[in-house]
């Protein structure tokens, strides 16, 4: 399993990587972690021409926090986003999310901005991007934009990045964390599979107790990450009792797309979708409420 | 039967000699070994389930520079024999590249050969090939249907073996209880096939590095390259990444062989993981059974009938067969007393089946245990009281089952006494009661079942009558050089069995000598001595027994040297830690050294006619073995049969349909251990793979014919996450039949778990009324029937 | 396409030599460096046997091209050895206890246990089962890998050296 050959530049600066996107009419690749990309180019399923390499380009790491937000460089190892207190204390469902993405030794290696890009159907970070809203910053020669999460995914392995684009950055937003909680929930067939379906909640509950803020959001069963705003809708003011959790969510199943494959059809990430949603949920409000950890 | 202490090497706490080189890196793997000059191979495959052949036209990729070579099926068939099967099926055509007509998806249909593999790979994709599609049947029960397409339209149809043995009076009283169950059973080892073929044309011979695991490899080699077996070298000394008896690379290793001869240049080929799933031709027994049981109200079994009906693939090789050794074990560890087996091998247009672990005993093991199980839940009895029941006791062995095998020894009611006590039986099931008000489904399952071996092979003859063959021996080479150093050669190679460690303890043990100043060695195969390679279990029986003959020998050779020099009868002396001493007097003695040095050097002071030196060999048969099957079929099939039995407990989560496994007990006995670390490992391991084919592991193929399953991120091998730890309790119920009392344990764990999974996952699902009798028992399957 | 001069440290020394930009990692180790103890199981990142340490951290040297780990750290399996030759404890914890069959995974796994020991010297069974999640053996069920870098850890907080 060799890949095709290719021509590699090593990037030293992002002015340097739009250019060469630029120059490559289409057919030039960016390379950061490369632990998806590099297996699709070993079974010849992806042939670039040119490889740019990121992973030099100091600007394009790091964790900031800032106002309400924290905003991830798109190189960023998603090991060390895990290893991170301040991702924990301020985006703690993504931390969770995080220790489901892969194993060690491909988090030492891929990166938040390449997990996004490839957008995956049941990969963890577009889902919590997508729950939290999150604004993916992207550069060309042209200049920058910024596309929120909403507009970013576009299907199963698309986004809507063009092809002369580099990511830059991932800004999350931050909730206050006063009755603040999430969930994240997924079914994998081993440890560290792709989902075959995955659930994130995050919900801030008012003074009474009662739902003031909830976003849910699914993966694995949609062709990109959804949020279910029916369900938001129906909990959101309510008690989030266990009855009126399972009367939001008992509609699940018509509101996903699943596609079958190998490893699961289409009707197991329907039902499995509404069960990991429950789920995501009474553990957002237990940890809203101080109920769980 | 306890720990044995009677010995000064075997069954004590020691080192594996082999395991130095693999904690340095310094293994010497097939894919390791580089020659000045190598070329690279890579294949072109077929994209279609079954499809002929049009044309070639590989000018293309010839073109491009650095590619040598681009050989078709056409070519090699006209320049080779077809290679072996173990049926009498001399219509069916087996050959390494497709000629003509490609018959599954993945099949590899021409061979290009390159400076590098990138190379190669770059040009494959330049050769086209103009296909006609044809019709093709995946599913095995459709094959059987007359109106199917046939694979192989030379032969007819598509039923590779169709046959019934009766054995005693089946058409006793019989209550039906009907079944059926189907298991797939494969695996995948680590490291892909790899094999490196050189032609020396001043010496002619054929060199040949490959990671194998084979009866018969430089046989087979030379018969389809029509060489003397004596120009083919293979080199035993490779170290093999794990096989399991997939790794029979036959048809690779006459690809490259080929390519050596006519090139003049040593070719190399390592598969790819997709080369290795879809076309090296390794699937595993893929069966389904049907069953019935004879039982009265007490829960005793009086007969059996099964009916197995196995999926060859495409090709039939040797791995039909393995639908003939579970004969050895037809009736698993209970007394009943007839049984009927109906066995069917049926082709389809899918890769070809090879041998697993266990050459059909796994799946085997799987319906008996199933079906003991189903008969406790319509009795209401436990299921350890039901296999108490009917286990064959520990004052009835020898035991002959109807198939006409003789169960060597064995105490199954101590093994499941000592496994009970120490799963705490009484605990798991209050903890799985716990499990099961928190919300989860929860299940025990408990499985006691067989490993023959000791690998005679008789299935062979009665399969095929004309393959009129009982010979399947081992050998073992000694040589004490003039320094005293011991050398033990071994004819065949090693894929994580420490064949070295178990050389060098049993010739230890005789000889009294120190295994770690014993050297063990691989041969090449034209100096090796006949052996019939590591299959069914046998290496530990076999081996340690040829080791044990061949040291004996020279044992004897030191007493007559000592004899002669101290002018007295042999019974007037003492053999001790490799000196010889006069009885009651021990300051009388001549040492090793001294007597080593007499046989080497002192021509002047050994017996008369001795021949210089001090070496011995010893090549014996198999014990039990030697006799054709009778016309009913009957014989004995391997001679040695081990025992254990399991208890896992599992969990399922009701609404994902996913498996955890909490606990882990096995009991075990295999006779005489001969090194306790490997025993150990090789059961756990076998456990391990054992939960892996009965939850994950599956060469999963869609209607259009295209195998699913064809990268590890679809084939799932469990990770440590997946396996739990594991308490082993140990009995020791020595063999009658070999040097030590030991048994084989090859296939230790694997044989049991897949049965004892199925029971777990099965008990969690009582309470609702459900069950599932199809293996791998997926995330997927079990959530469907939960919810779907 | 044109090929690439890749200078890297291994194992303590200075390497260098020619690779295609295409040419992983693993390749470069076992090809061009003669390195052969790291091995090939799926070259596509699942199996774990071609780990090595990248930049002190455990990598699938299956998922990077050679050039683009030029200029950087690797410790491969043969780096564990003293340069006397003699055993590293984890090493000689994996000989006493059997950790291995045939062998092929070891590599990965030793170097996975030896990143885990320089980050967590106590580590529970369940971090040394994440440690070694990534690395797949059909010979074992793991259990004597786990036994052996239990062992390891003790005897390195003994004060071994």
């Amino acid at each position: 399993m060799k890949a095709a050959a290719f021509d590699y530049i090593r990037a030293r600066s992002l002015d340097e990587v739009c250019q060469a996107l630029a120059d490559g009419d289409g057919e030039a690749r960016i390379i950061a972690g490369g632990q998806t990309l590099i297996p699709l180019m070993a079974m010849r399923m992806a042939r670039p021409e040119t490889l740019i390499d990121i992973n030099d380009i100091g600007e394009l790491s790091g964790i900031e926090t800032g106002g309400d937000f924290v905003t991830i460089k798109a190189c960023t190892r998603q090991a060390d986003i895990l290893a991170s207190d301040t991702v924990r204390a301020a985006l703690p469902v993504l931390s969770d999310a995080l220790s489901h993405v892969g194993h060690t030794q491909t988090r030492n290696r891929g990166t938040v901005g390449g997990s996004l890009v490839n957008a995956d159907p049941s990969a963890e970070i577009p889902l919590i991007a997508r729950l939290l809203d999150a604004d993916m910053t992207a550069r060309s020669i042209s200049g920058e934009r910024t596309i929120p999460a909403a507009g970013f995914f576009d299907s199963a392995m698309m986004t809507t990045l063009e092809p002369e684009e580099c990511l830059v950055e991932v800004r999350f937003p931050v909730w206050p964390a006063n009755r603040t909680g999430h969930g994240f929930h997924e079914s994998s067939i081993r440890d560290s599979d792709f989902a075959l379906a995955a659930a994130a909640a995050q919900l801030t509950l008012d003074q009474s107790g009662n739902c003031a803020r909830l976003h849910l959001a699914i993966g694995g069963a949609t062709p990109a990450p959804w949020r279910l705003d029916a369900v938001e809708a129906a909990l959101t003011g309510g008690d989030l009792s266990d009855e009126a959790i399972e009367a939001a969510i008992a509609d699940i199943p018509d509101m996903v797309e699943p596609q079958s494959d190998v490893h699961a059809d289409a009707d197991y990430r329907r039902r499995v979708a509404r069960v990991l949603a429950g789920r995501a949920i009474c553990d957002a409000r237990d940890r809203a409420k101080g109920d769980r950890a | 039967m306890n720990a044995p202490t009677e010995f000064r090497y075997i069954s004590k706490k020691r080192r594996v000699k082999e395991d130095r080189r693999f904690i340095t890196g310094r293994g010497r793997y097939a894919a390791d070994y580089k020659l000045p000059g190598m070329l690279h191979v890579a294949m072109v495959s077929s994209p279609f389930a079954c499809a002929d052949i049009k044309s070639i036209n590989a000018d293309a990729a010839l073109a491009m520079p650095g590619v040598h070579y681009v050989l078709t099926g056409e070519e090699l068939a006209a320049n080779i024999n077809p290679l072996l099967s173990g049926l009498d099926l001399p219509e069916v055509k087996r050959l390494p590249l497709a000629n003509g007509r490609a018959r599954y998806a993945g099949e590899w249909v021409a061979a290009v050969v390159a400076d590098t593999r990138h190379i190669a790979e770059d040009a494959a994709e330049l050769v086209e090939i103009d296909y006609d599609m044809l019709d093709f049947v995946i599913d095995p029960e459709e094959a059987i249907k007359p109106e199917a397409p046939v694979v192989h339209p030379e032969k007819g149809d598509n039923i590779f073996f169709d046959k019934t043995w009766v054995w005693g009076d089946v058409e006793g009283d019989f209550k039906r209880a009907p079944h059926s169950l189907s298991l797939r059973c494969s695996t995948v080892p680590i490291e892909t096939f790899a094999v490196t073929a050189s032609w020396d044309d001043g010496r002619e011979m054929l060199d040949v590095w490959a990671s194998i695991q084979m009866p018969k490899y430089p046989e087979q080699i030379a018969r389809a390259l029509r060489l003397p077996v004596s120009s083919v070298n293979v080199h035993f000394d490779v170290d093999v990444g794990g096989s399991y008896g997939l790794k029979r690379g036959i048809r690779q290793t006459v690809i490259v062989s080929y390519l050596t001869r006519k090139l003049r240049r040593p070719v190399r080929f390592i598969e790819d993981r997709l080369e290795n799933m879809a076309g090296g031709e390794m699937h595993g027994p893929d069966r389904i059974f049907d069953m019935e049981v004879a039982y009265d109200d007490d829960g005793i079994m009086h007969s059996l009938k099964i009916t197995a009906t196995d999926d060859c693939g495409c090709y039939p090789g040797r791995a039909p067969l393995q639908l003939g050794k579970p004969v050895s074990a037809i009736v698993g560890p209970y007394r009943i007393g007839s049984a009927q087996y109906h066995a069917r091998s049926v082709s389809t247009n899918k890769t070809s089946q090879e041998a697993v672990r266990g050459f059909g005993q796994a799946p085997t093991n799987f319906a008996i245990e199933t079906v003991v199980d189903r008969i406790a839940r319509e009795l209401g009895m436990e299921r350890e009281e039901i296999r108490r029941r009917n286990l064959i006791r520990s004052d009835e062995f020898p035991w002959r089952i109807p198939s006409g095998s003789e169960y060597d020894s064995g105490d199954y009611h101590a093994v499941l006494d000592k496994l009970m006590e120490a799963a705490g039986w009484d605990a798991l099931i209050a903890k799985r009661d716990e499990l099961r008000a928190e919300g989860k489904l929860a299940g025990l399952g408990l499985s006691t079942c067989l490993e023959p071996s000791g690998g005679n092979s008789s299935f062979e003859p009665l399969f095929n009558p004309k393959n009129d063959t009982t010979t399947w021996m081992e050998s073992c080479l000694i040589k004490v050089d003039m320094l005293g150093g011991i050398s033990a050669m071994m004819g065949t190679s090693t894929s994580g069995q420490g064949h070295e460690t178990l050389l060098s303890v049993s010739i230890g043990e005789v000889l009294e000598r120190d295994p770690d100043s014993i050297r063990a060695i691989h041969s090449e195969s034209v100096t090796a001595l006949p052996s019939n390679s590591p299959v069914g279990s046998r290496m530990a029986i076999m081996l340690g027994g040829a080791a044990a003959g061949a040291a004996r020998k020279i044992k004897a050779q030191l007493i007559a040297i000592a004899a002669h020099n101290f002018q007295l009868p042999e019974d007037r002396l003492v053999y001790e830690g490799g000196d010889v001493y006069v009885e009651g007097d021990p300051d009388r003695r001549m040492k090793w050294e001294q007597l080593v040095d007499i046989a080497h050097r002192q021509y002047h002071n050994m017996p008369l006619g001795s021949e210089p030196g001090l070496q011995a060999q010893h090549t014996w048969e198999v014990p039990t073995g030697g006799a054709m099957p009778a016309a009913d079929g009957t014989v004995q099939m391997y001679p040695c049969y081990a025992f254990e039995a399991h208890i896992p407990l599992v969990s399922i989560d009701p609404g994902t349909g996913q498996v955890e496994i909490h606990d882990y007990f096995i009991g075990h006995d295999c006779g005489t251990v001969i090194n306790p670390d490997i025993v150990r490992g090789m059961t756990f391991g076998g456990i391990a793979h054992g939960i892996g084919a009965a939850l994950y592991e599956k060469f999963q193929y869609d209607e259009s014919g295209q195998l699913q399953a064809g990268t590890f991120m679809d084939y799932l091998l469990p990770s440590a996450h997946e396996i739990p730890s594991v308490g082993m309790v140990k009995h020791f119920t020595p063999s009658p039949l070999t040097e030590f009392g030991q048994k084989g344990s090859g296939e230790s764990g694997y044989l049991g778990a897949p049965a004892a999974i199925a029971g777990a996952v099965n008990d969690a699902l009582a309470p609702l009324g459900k069950s599932i009798e199809t293996l791998p028992m997926r995330v997927r399957d079990i959530e469907a029937l939960l919810n779907g | 396409m044109s090929t690439h001069t890749v200078k890297l440290t291994v194992n303590g020394k200075s390497c260098e030599g020619e690779a295609e930009a295409r040419m992983t990692l693993v390749d470069f180790l076992r090809d061009v460096l003669e390195l052969t103890g790291t091995h090939i199981g799926c070259e596509h990142g699942v199996c774990g046997a071609c780990s090595v340490i990248l930049d002190g951290k455990p990598v699938r040297s299956c998922l990077i091209y050679a050039v683009m780990a030029d200029g950087h750290e690797i410790t491969t399996v043969e780096g564990l050895e003293g340069s006397d030759g003699s055993l590293s404890p984890l090493q000689d914890a994996f000989w006493e206890n059997h950790a291995m069959q045939c062998g092929y995974c070891t590599p990965g796994m030793l170097i996975a246990s030896h990143h885990l020991l320089q980050e967590n010297p106590s580590p529970s069974e369940e971090e040394i089962r994440e440690a070694i999640g990534g690395n797949l053996c059909r010979c074992t069920g793991y259990q004597q890998i786990v036994e052996a870098v239990q062992m390891a850890a003790e005897k390195m907080k003994g004060g071994a050296a």
